[in-house]
């Protein structure tokens, strides 16, 4: 039997290390194999084959209810991409990716620095900012809808406060700075500051959960040089704490990079396209042109173009998470 | 170095308290922020329905009343049965699914498992429009379309990879020696699953468990595809109610907060296990 000489092989390896046999197939590598293949098949059906298929409908003809697959090209894609919609998708796109993360990331930081400083009743405070974590996106939407509402919500304690000019928040028509780019109106529209407001609510704790492991991890003497206030502590942050929070960063800004172009259950619920589409993102975009439009091969399109848009970030990511970990 | 800190010592003192105070009233202040849409949420739910004014919003209800809840109750309680035959459902065969998964995937890892893992893992982050048309096709085909074992069905194949995720790293921590000695004594695959690494798992089970059922219970854009009432979920329904033409909102907020309520609960009591599922989530071991 081979089984002395690959303890020994193992042994000198770390524990947590998993059991590497020589043997080309061992019956236990083979039921490992037939473990995982009732969920390959599943995911190769429901993940990677619907790709195709998506894929597929996207170059058809089937833009009405009736399924047509003939050939149609790159039509749909140029179509889409002509679309006063689209457009404007993608301008909200870049607006609301670059004010969630770098919203997201700086105030999880600043909660993470804040509650990281051996206070009293820290776990009811990370509860306090990560409860949103724990509600659905649908119900944050219908409960910021409500809080954002010009005609009540803030705006009440706004007026009360002598505001004249109130927000109109979601509402809100206006982007600036209003310059003409494509067939849409370039800018910041004034009212995705309203989802941001609720998105950086229910998202701002997963960046602060992160940050605190992070700087958990950091030896104690550290911390504690950055502690002592002074001119002394914001150098030391800048030039140990964050440098050691590097590859938290790094997978903070995958993961909401990648929930952001995703966002959909909370426009959907708290706005949904806005007037002339100044809340709307591609996500949304493709719903109604597939189930309400009925146009497809249109909505296949705008979910590949999203697609695309998540793999460019989550493909090298994934891959680098792992041949770490292997190494 | 040393000198600067013990120069620095000197005057931390007084100002320590102050950085002290000046920490806790901003942690305190953002908490508040962070509280507003549960307040809106208990105080609006627990008015009358005479008692619910836009222009009192923010104030507390002067004159209790159920009305609200047990109006919203009457209208979702349908559709919460719904979500708790889904979320249970799914959660319990997903992380059933993911355990052997990564049982597989930690402890008998062969030539292509990474490979394996990683088109395994790459189905939790792909934005899920992708395979909406299919999945419309083929949930008709087998009729499980507007069904709640169709949805469940959805949400267990879609929970596969982060729960083979989190078992897998969660039995990488396990140590091989006693993978290995019970294999010396002849205990093979099955026997090493059900008698060291199933006793083992009971925290894996109860972090996957929560992480997925939250998962499922907050689902929006599935049961919004893929069913109509009265077989939808408790979110579709609540976002139908704040959607259609006379809205009272104290039984809106009412619905909403009934809506939260069972994962909000999960996470008051569970919270810690909750973080480690949502760190997990996030790919690094």
């Amino acid at each position: 039997m081979s089984v002395l000489p690959e303890t020994d092989q193992t042994i000198s390896s770390p524990p947590t290390q998993a059991i590497r046999h020589r043997r080309r197939l061992s019956p236990n590598k083979v039921w490992s194999l037939v473990t995982l293949t009732p969920s390959i098949i599943l995911l190769a059906v429901f993940v990677y084959y619907f790709i195709f298929w998506t894929g597929y409908v996207s170059f058809s003809n089937w833009n009405s209810f009736i399924q047509n697959m003939s050939w149609n090209g790159f039509n749909n894609y140029i179509a889409v991409f002509q679309s006063f919609r689209f457009q404007s998708d993608l301008r909200n796109m870049v607006f609301f990716t670059v004010g969630y993360m770098v919203g997201c990331l700086v105030l999880g930081m600043l909660l993470a620095l804040l509650i990281d400083q051996k206070i009293k009743g820290e776990g009811i405070l990370r509860s306090v900012f990560l409860y949103p974590m724990a509600i659905s996106a649908a119900a944050t939407g219908v409960i910021w809808n409500w809080i954002l509402n010009p005609t009540t919500g803030l705006n009440l304690i706004l007026k009360a406060l002598g505001v004249h000019h109130l927000p109109q928040w979601y509402l809100s028509t206006a982007i600036v700075p209003n310059f003409n780019i494509g067939y849409i109106q370039g800018g910041l529209p004034l009212a995705l500051v309203a989802v941001l407001i609720a998105s950086l609510w229910q998202w701002t704790g997963f960046a602060m959960a992160l940050y605190l492991a992070g700087l958990r991890a950091i030896p104690e003497e550290i911390k504690e040089a950055a502690r002592i206030d002074g001119a002394g502590a914001f150098r030391t942050f800048w030039s140990v704490i964050l440098p050691h929070l590097r590859p938290i960063t790094t997978t903070a800004v995958v993961m909401l990079m990648a929930a952001s172009l995703k966002v959909f259950d909370l426009i959907y619920a708290m706005t949904g396209p806005g007037s002339n589409f100044v809340t709307d993102l591609p996500a949304l975009n493709m719903f109604d042109t597939t189930f309400q439009g009925n146009e497809f091969a249109q909505g296949a399109a705008i979910a590949t173009v999203l697609l695309i848009l998540v793999l460019i970030f989550i493909i090298p990511y994934l891959i680098y998470t792992i041949r770490r970990e292997a190494a | 170095m040393t000198t600067r800190l013990v120069v620095h010592a000197h005057r931390t003192h007084a100002s320590r308290l102050v950085m002290q105070i000046l920490n806790y009233f901003v942690l305190g202040v953002l908490g508040a922020v962070f509280l507003i849409p549960v307040y809106l949420l208990v105080v609006t739910s627990l008015k009358s329905n005479s008692a619910v004014s836009l222009t009192t919003m923010w104030s507390l209800p002067n004159s209790f009343g159920l009305s609200g809840l047990s109006q919203a109750w009457q209208q979702v309680a349908p559709d919460m049965l719904n979500s708790v035959y889904l979320a249970v459902s799914a959660t319990i065969v997903s992380a059933g699914i993911g355990s052997l998964n990564g049982y597989a995937l930690s402890k008998w890892t062969f030539r292509g498992s990474n490979v394996i893992y990683f088109f395994i893992l790459l189905g939790m982050f792909i934005p899920y429009q992708i395979t909406l048309i299919p999945l419309l096709r083929v949930l008709d085909a087998i009729h499980l379309f507007n069904t709640i074992p169709g949805l469940a069905l959805v949400h267990i194949v879609y929970g596969i990879p982060i729960m083979t995720l989190i078992f897998r790293n969660f039995f990488a921590e396990i140590p091989t020696d006693l993978v290995e000695a019970a294999q010396i004594d002849g205990t093979g695959y099955w026997g090493v699953y059900r008698h060291i690494i199933l006793p083992l798992s009971i925290p894996g089970f109860v972090v996957a468990g929560i992480w997925e059922f939250t998962q499922v219970w907050n689902d929006f854009l599935f049961g919004v595809t893929v069913t109509e009432p009265p077989h939808q979920p408790v979110t579709v329904a609540i976002v139908n109610i704040a959607g259609s033409q006379h809205i009272q909102w104290n039984v809106l907020m009412s619905s909403t907060l009934i809506a939260s309520l069972p994962t909000l609960i999960i996470y008051l009591i569970l919270g810690r296990y909750f973080v480690r599922g949502l760190l997990a989530g996030s790919v690094k071991g």
